[in-house]
């Protein structure tokens, strides 16, 4: 699994390079998510314009992505393509975390929290 | 007209995944929307992955057996294994995960077999002669598949 930091203003930005986070990937996606996320600001964005497919596999190691950066950091979610979105949808995962249709709109300035 | 198709392959996850695959490519050449294939894709896959987690749990991994059988309205596929039969011979209930609750207490797991059920129309089971039939339907709007060349 291939995965790529970024920092930005505030946030680091954690790219996906693959096209599917799937049951035969999803424990070494949570170990590299472990080890990317490590130490770092607050605020992570996973960046998954590349991941064309998800699975329930894929859904909870995401979901254990976001629960190993501990309190006092998120996880949000970036570039979600139709598929991955719709998984995200019907388990009702998409309310649990902030959805943004591309990486330019979750790191746009409007979209700060304020 | 009844259009059907069927494959099998070892119950491991790369398999899984290339098996997976060649339906879902046979399915668009088929005609059916492209949407609907990426549910069908997403509820069978929900299904193999519980056949190569579960049913093959305690033993070598075995074959998996997916049947497909379209027609212009529905359709109907299903998977079958040699693997252990569900608990109690009857399908998870799939109740949605319960998300209004703090992030350390999220489920992790446990989506499938609510996939399962949103996506599919019909859930039927089977056990018999030592296997797991388990068939989903799903309602279908065949569109023209693309023209050969």
């Amino acid at each position: 699994m291939s995965l790529t930091t970024t920092m930005t203003d505030g946030a680091q930005i954690v790219k996906v390079n693959a096209e599917r986070i799937d049951a035969a990937m999803a424990i070494q996606f949570k170990e590299d998510m472990r080890t990317e996320t490590e130490s770092g600001p607050e605020r992570v964005i996973l960046d998954l314009s590349e991941v064309q497919f998800i699975d329930s596999s894929g859904l909870g190691a995401i979901v254990a992505a976001m629960k190993q950066l501990g309190g006092g950091r998120k996880l949000d979610l970036a570039g979600l393509t139709p598929m991955v979105e719709k998984v995200f949808r019907l388990t009702r995962m998409d309310t649990i975390f902030d959805l943004y249709s591309s990486l330019s709109e979750a790191t746009a300035p409007a979209s700060a929290n304020s | 007209m009844v259009k059907t198709f069927a494959c099998s392959f070892t119950a491991t996850n790369l398999d899984a995944r290339s098996g997976i695959s060649s339906v879902v490519a046979r399915l668009r050449t088929l005609g059916v929307p492209a949407a609907r294939v990426d549910e069908v894709q997403i509820a069978l896959t929900e299904a193999v992955n519980n056949v190569v987690e579960h049913a093959y749990a305690d033993a070598a991994p075995g074959d998996v057996r997916i049947k497909a059988e379209l027609s212009p309205e529905r359709l109907w596929i299903s998977i079958q294994d040699a693997g252990a039969p569900f608990p109690n011979g009857q399908l998870p209930e799939g109740k949605p995960a319960d998300v209004d609750v703090p992030v350390k207490n999220l489920p992790e797991g446990g989506f499938g077999w609510f996939l399962i059920r949103e996506l599919a129309s019909q859930v039927q089971y089977e056990r018999s002669g030592g296997s797991n039939n388990l068939s989903l339907c799903f309602e279908i709007q065949v569109t023209s598949p693309p023209a050969q060349a």
